[in-house]
């Protein structure tokens, strides 16, 4: 790769790239898939279609503050506004198929996998009724032990096998297993050299620029199964290492004051907003339960091991594991705050977070606030109430660091 | 009073007391109970474990300490579920067993743990990909998984037999249901809207067995009665569940009859058979492949809209009434489609938006006499409410 440009930029071209290509591929009669972000997009690769995630799609399009027409829309069609924003804002984008923020070519079938909420089936339930497209589950049961029970392994294995002879119907190819092998090799050397570049934040002062966790995460989602996705992590990961190496901190006009972790999806809408307030405190936003979400590493190359991990993310797992993670994060990285985004559209990450935090709380001492928004639905936030939020967070900190320093 | 009053009267008494009723069914069979959570739960292991089945649909209780684990945007049953939990109304119970359907049922079993302890948890998930092989048998490993933890419940080994007797229990429960639901439309004074859903519910907290004892019973005396002129709106209701009193009273003020019902609280509890062939656990497994039209199970063919459209023709219904439960994904996420297809059926439409614990029921109110008056008025024209 050139180094004379930043990974930043190569990581936007890329995203650019990723639906330009989409669009031109639709353009000459490929086959192209909406898929949810934590599918099991090996077998899409593997049969070389083109994927795009509409839920990537609708955060462009809430960042570039252009949801509202598309929610607007959904909700003319009687879709309720307690529903998920990224719903509401692709099923408007379904309808109307322009957007001035960027656009997606429309899906030949869908590809759903509920390991992130249920609510993504009836979504795509109601997609492939209104397009009149095929859709293909992958059903992944909610976890209540902490780890995966082995018949929860052998249904989604078999599902694999039950998609796979669908993929091959809708396409017409037979399916090659040893592509299979060589992109889950890719895939899961893509996790991990995610998991390896947003571990870096652990360094003090933290290399990472606030935000940039939810700008690379658009590669994990869209492009884990691809050589260059790979590569963009390597390079991240090595530009992160050099500015650690340097002694460098995420800002080069102040320094990193305090470090916390964000709980859910970005408010996309008021990212500018919600970050500017962050960093005029010195607050530098370093991770996320992001990292581990997308993580998706097999111990073997075969449909078992692949079928665990993609039952294993944070969402799909029970509260023991999501408190143990959270825990370990405050650890890991040094925190010394927590962000709760009591995101409107996430029933189930909201619906668990007061507890979490309570036990988080318990364990580590870690100071926190929960704030009030959504990650796509610009109404659904308050400015004045994330200052307020923020501000006692704030305070929390600094007692705390003070009582420790006491200590001493 | 007659003898259908005595009936009805009691049913509607166990209905509108379900802590009374329950503890009234486990000295009356010696039975112990375990709770079930919405939406479909394995009753026919329960029962054939000698325990008696309870339904958890929520209540009418304040909501104060589940605010503790649940934000105001979570739906009714599930804060009122938990409230209830908290406040040791279920301690009771031997066990509670909650099915993660959707994601607040997910967050509900997490939080089970840690805000109701005393009450024990036997969490479960059904599969969405319930029609082909590999659902069906995920499903029948989660009862048997199930199935051993009942079985420490009872202190007693579940046998095949015990199984096929329940089953046929159920079966005889749900063809019962089935026919009384029928002749509503001939009844329709003695079974308002109101008593109707009183007489459904109770069989969540009674033992089977007896409850469909008493609805053969009911549906004997009412065959000897004449059939009552039904001269109000004949409708057919669909949602979570058509609560409160007040909700109820509004439709029998406005003389609104169901005639069928597409609600998860009472038909879709009924409507689908077990097939004959197979293990028990089979049998059981095939009721949820076959059972159609439910928001909480998974179908790519969105055949909800169709099911009530042909529950309207079938009954000769004037119109389709929606309750829907606030805050409810899974049937938030099926109205824009079937609304579609009951409006270019002209089918009329009336959209209410319902909550257990509703401060105020004026606005339903007015808009069931608004959607009353319309269809005696038979303007078709405009036919929705919406």
């Amino acid at each position: 790769m050139d180094k004379n440009i930043s990974s930043k930029q190569v990581l936007n071209d890329m995203i650019s790239r990723h639906y330009a290509e989409a669009l031109e591929a639709k353009k000459s009669g490929e086959l192209v898939a909406w898929a949810t972000s934590i599918v099991p997009q090996e077998l899409l690769e593997t049969m070389d279609i083109k994927v795009v995630y509409p839920e990537n799609h609708a955060a462009v399009l809430g960042a570039r503050k252009d949801a509202p027409v598309f929610l607007q829309n959904a909700e003319n069609n009687g879709y309720s506004n307690d529903l998920c924003s990224y719903a509401r804002v692709n099923i408007g984008y379904a309808n109307l198929k322009e957007s001035a923020a960027g656009n997606i070519p429309m899906p030949d079938f869908i590809f759903c996998c509920n390991n992130i909420c249920n609510t993504v089936i009836k979504w795509y339930e109601n997609l492939a009724r209104e397009l009149r497209i095929p859709m293909i589950l992958i059903d992944t049961p909610f976890n209540h032990t902490f780890d995966v029970p082995e018949h929860s392994v052998k249904y989604i294995r078999e599902q694999f096998n039950h998609a796979i002879g669908q993929l091959e119907q809708i396409t017409g190819k037979k399916f090659d297993h040893d592509r299979l092998k060589e992109v889950m090799k890719i895939s899961t050397e893509t996790a991990r050299l995610w998991k390896k570049a947003t571990a870096l934040a652990a360094a003090q002062p933290s290399p990472f620029n606030g935000f940039d966790l939810f700008n690379y995460m658009a590669v994990i989602v869209c492009m884990r199964g691809k050589q260059e996705g790979l590569d963009l992590f390597k390079f991240w990961a090595e530009e992160l290492q050099e500015k650690i190496d340097c002694g460098e901190g995420p800002w080069k006009d102040q320094p990193e004051k305090y470090r916390v972790m964000w709980d859910g999806i970005a408010c996309w809408p008021h990212l500018a907003d919600t970050s500017k307030i962050l960093r005029k405190n010195g607050i530098n936003l370093i991770t996320s339960t992001y990292p581990d979400s997308w993580t998706i590493v097999y111990d073997s190359d075969d449909l078992d091991a692949m079928a665990r991990a993609y039952s294993s993310n944070y969402a799909n797992r029970n509260l023991a594991y999501g408190t143990g993670n959270i825990v370990q994060i405050v650890k890991d990285f040094s925190l010394d705050g927590i962000i709760y985004h009591s995101n409107r559209s996430c029933k189930l990450m909201d619906f668990r977070q007061y507890e979490v935090q309570r036990q988080v709380h318990e364990q580590t001492g870690v100071a926190s606030v929960i704030f009030d928004g959504d990650q796509t639905d610009p109404g659904a936030f308050s400015l004045a109430q994330y200052e307020t939020r923020i501000q006692a967070l704030m305070e929390m900190m600094e007692q705390r660091r003070n009582e420790r320093l006491s200590r001493r | 009073m007659n003898r259908i009053d005595k009936i009805i009267s009691a049913l509607e008494e166990a209905a509108n007391h379900p802590a009374k009723a329950v503890k009234a069914s486990m000295k009356e069979t010696g039975k112990k109970a375990v709770g079930c959570f919405p939406y479909y739960t394995p009753d026919e292991i329960i029962y054939a474990a000698g325990l008696l089945p309870v339904g958890l649909w929520g209540g009418q209780t304040d909501i104060k300490l589940a605010d503790k684990y649940l934000q105001s945007f979570c739906c009714s049953i599930m804060r009122i579920n938990v409230e209830q939990g908290i406040k040791g109304m279920y301690d009771f119970l031997s066990a509670v067993i909650i099915p993660a359907y959707c994601d607040t049922l997910k967050c509900i079993c997490d939080n089970w743990h840690v805000a109701v302890p005393q009450t024990y948890l036997i969490p479960m998930v059904y599969p969405q990909h319930r029609k082909i092989a590999s659902g069906m048998a995920y499903l029948i490993d989660e009862y048997k998984r199930v199935q051993k933890e009942l079985e420490t419940i009872a202190g007693k080994k579940i046998t095949e037999k015990d199984l096929e007797d329940s089953i046929a229990l159920y079966e005889d429960y749900r063809e019962t249901m089935r026919h009384f639901t029928a002749i509503v439309s001939k009844y329709s004074k003695t079974l308002n809207a109101k008593t109707r859903h009183l007489i459904i519910k109770a069989a969540y907290f009674m033992d089977k067995r007896l409850y469909t004892i008493k609805i053969k019973e009911l549906m004997e005396e009412l065959k000897r009665l004449p059939e009552e002129k039904l001269d109000g709106i004949k409708v057919v209701v669909t949602g979570i569940l058509a609560e409160t009193d007040a909700l109820l009273d509004a439709f029998v003020q406005n003389r609104m009859v169901f005639v069928a019902d597409d609600l998860a609280h009472e038909s879709r509890q009924f409507r689908t058979s077990v097939r004959s062939e197979g293990t028990a656990l089979e049998r059981l497994a095939y009721r949820i492949a076959d059972h159609e039209g439910c928001s909480l199970l998974y179908d790519e063919e969105k055949k909800h809209g169709q099911l009530l459209i042909d529950l309207v023709r079938e009954n000769h219904a004037d119109g389709i009434v929606i309750c829907m439960m606030k805050f409810c994904n899974p049937e938030e996420f099926d109205y824009p489609i079937y609304k579609k297809e009951i409006e270019a059926a002209g089918i009329p439409m009336l959209y209410l938006e319902i909550e257990q614990k509703m401060d105020s029921a004026e606005q339903v109110r007015t808009r069931i006499q608004s959607f009353a008056e319309m269809i005696k008025l038979g303007s078709s024209s405009k036919s929705t409410i919406g």
